[in-house]
């Protein structure tokens, strides 16, 4: 592939592919455990940690990580304690969070927009050796936790009461699952941006649940999904001259549609065939 | 475990206990107590129904035996060690109301039975040969063996149920508690259901079933403890056992409180089985 003898992207479709395949492992439990939407508030506040980085003329991924992981561990902890409405805790902490970053980079002021938009939409085309080096580092921390830990993790995000009863660490298996998840949107984020780094966890799972029968299968089949997306979404951009993080997502939704509507037709075939009902649910 | 026959019912504090709730107050907010001074001792071998109409507490009170809801006061004892110092989990094998998160991500079977070994298998240890042999069995033991393989939101409210009793038996407990296991379920479910527990209970083991209709589960159960408003109103004999019901009229606090056989409410009956 002659793209490949550019060095800048290069180190782009690595960075993307380490992103894809990392991604929807820890996206898989937020999605089985109904949160979807929690990668988002993540990437809310490790903008707040970009700032602190920018402020303090650090790394901004290394104060993003500390950042994030302490938002997600907050999160987890009031969820546990059930005390405040999690509804609004999360809201509180996602608009603290960008609102926190906006302005402390704004106090930056040597920093110009651009930097924040990098951070935001993704900058992959300047990913350099250095990011990839600490990209792929946190990202196989990520997947020894996510794929080693698969039965632990299962179990207490399939159903945290019966873990707690079969005496489970589970307080100790979320806060490594929300640690864990912090870890992967600050990754995410210098490839598809803070904006879109959920959309990457949660994408390829909901594509892959609709054809998987299992959970383990579920997670394979939208680690592969993942990576799958990054290395053509990559390709498009370059061809097209668009923004990568948009064209892996803008191409993961495209295929979650097609998956969709082949299951329905299927099912909707098969349904009546057979000419009865599939049980879905326990709904009474 | 031994093989001694069923012991009998506790009358005195002294005998062992493998689950022994006292002086349970538990309150949910502003809401009127959900259990007041409520008690339940079961000792090994032992199969005890809790019995109750809905908001009777019947469900709070093997809950709050399990520590999942805290108590205003009151204790709980768990094979002899108070529930905050109790870790030996593997004992019990809990069958909760309904499967968890079934239209999230699939699971097959095997892999929510499997869930049910780690209390036995060790923490971040790969499942041994043993491991996978017990959750195959408890599978077999269900009869779902040909659905081992299917996703759980694609079975049927009985077969799902059944999977949650092959979940506990995977961690090879001592005791069982199940909450409103025959709910929602089909008849022959029900069946392979009671047959399951017989051949737990002939093995020994102890079982805290949470009912509100008994059904074919009434041949099994030797002692009855009746909830409602959060007290204990009856602890004895299965209120049926020996009646000449039709087998249509399953064991219903209400409707029997109408008939009569039901104490007072606030009075504690203690009328223990020979």
């Amino acid at each position: 592939m002659t793209l490949l003898a550019y060095d800048f992207l290069r180190n782009a479709l690595i960075g993307a592919l380490i992103i894809g395949l990392t991604a929807p492992a820890v996206g898989v439990y937020l999605v089985q455990r109904r949160m979807s939407l929690i990668g988002d508030g993540i990437g809310h506040i490790a903008l707040t940690g970009v700032a602190i980085g920018f402020l303090t003329k650090t790394s901004p991924v290394l104060t993003a990580v500390i950042v994030a992981a302490v938002g997600a561990v907050s999160i987890e902890l009031l969820r546990g304690y059930g005390r405040l409405s999690g509804d609004i805790a999360l809201a509180l902490l996602f608009y603290g969070g960008i609102a926190g970053g906006v302005l402390l980079i704004g106090l930056a002021s040597d920093r110009s927009n651009a930097n924040l938009l990098s951070y935001l939409f993704g900058s992959l085309l300047t990913t350099s050796t250095e990011d990839l080096i600490v990209i792929g580092a946190l990202s196989v921390v990520v997947l020894v936790v996510t794929v080693g830990a698969r039965p632990w993790l299962f179990a207490v995000c399939q159903d945290e009461e019966y873990a707690r009863v079969a005496g489970l660490p589970v307080r100790a298996l979320n806060l490594t699952l929300a640690v864990t998840a912090a870890v992967t949107v600050t990754v995410a984020m210098r490839g598809v941006g803070l904006l879109l780094v959920s959309a990457l966890m949660v994408v390829p799972v909901a594509t892959a649940q609709q054809v998987a029968r299992g959970f383990a299968a579920t997670m394979a089949t939208s680690m592969g999904l993942g990576v799958g997306y990054a290395g053509v979404g990559v390709y498009v951009s370059f061809r097209l001259d668009v923004a990568p993080g948009a064209a892996i997502v803008v191409l993961g939704l495209a295929v979650f549609v097609a998956v969709a509507v082949v299951a329905a037709v299927t099912q909707g075939w098969r349904r009546s065939r057979i000419g009865v009902a599939i049980p879905k649910t326990l709904d009474e | 475990m031994t093989t001694m026959n069923r012991p009998p019912v506790p009358s005195e504090p002294s005998v062992r206990s493998v689950l022994w709730v006292a002086d349970a107050v538990v309150s949910y907010g502003a809401d009127p107590p959900a259990l007041r001074r409520a008690q339940l001792k079961v000792v090994a071998g032992e199969t005890v129904a809790v019995l109750g109409a809905n908001g009777s507490g019947k469900s709070t009170l093997i809950r709050v035996a399990l520590g999942l809801v805290p108590l205003v006061s009151g204790s709980v004892t768990l094979f002899g060690t108070p529930l905050r110092r109790f870790r030996d989990w593997k004992k019990i094998g809990y069958v909760p109301q309904r499967i968890g998160a079934a239209s999230g991500v699939p699971a097959t079977v095997r892999e929510v039975v499997a869930a049910g070994r780690l209390v036995r298998q060790g923490l971040f240890r790969p499942a041994s040969e043993v491991d996978r042999d017990a959750v195959d069995a408890a599978i077999a033991a269900v009869g779902l063996t040909e659905l081992a393989r299917d996703p759980v939101a694609t079975l049927s409210g009985g077969q799902q149920q059944r999977t949650l009793i092959a979940r506990a038996l995977a961690g090879e407990p001592e005791m069982l508690v199940l909450d409103e296991p025959t709910v929602g379920v089909d008849v022959a479910s029900q069946q392979n259901f009671t047959d399951t527990l017989r051949r737990f209970v002939r093995g020994g083991g102890t079982v805290v079933v949470v009912t509100h209709e008994l059904g074919p589960l009434e041949s099994l159960v030797n002692r009855a403890v009746v909830l409602h408003h959060g007290e204990v109103v009856h602890d004895g004999a299965v209120p049926v056992a020996g009646q000449a019901t039709p087998t249509s009229d399953q064991v219903h606090p209400h409707a029997r409180r109408d008939q009569g056989w039901l104490p007072p409410h606030g009075e504690v009956v203690r009328s223990r089985q020979a």
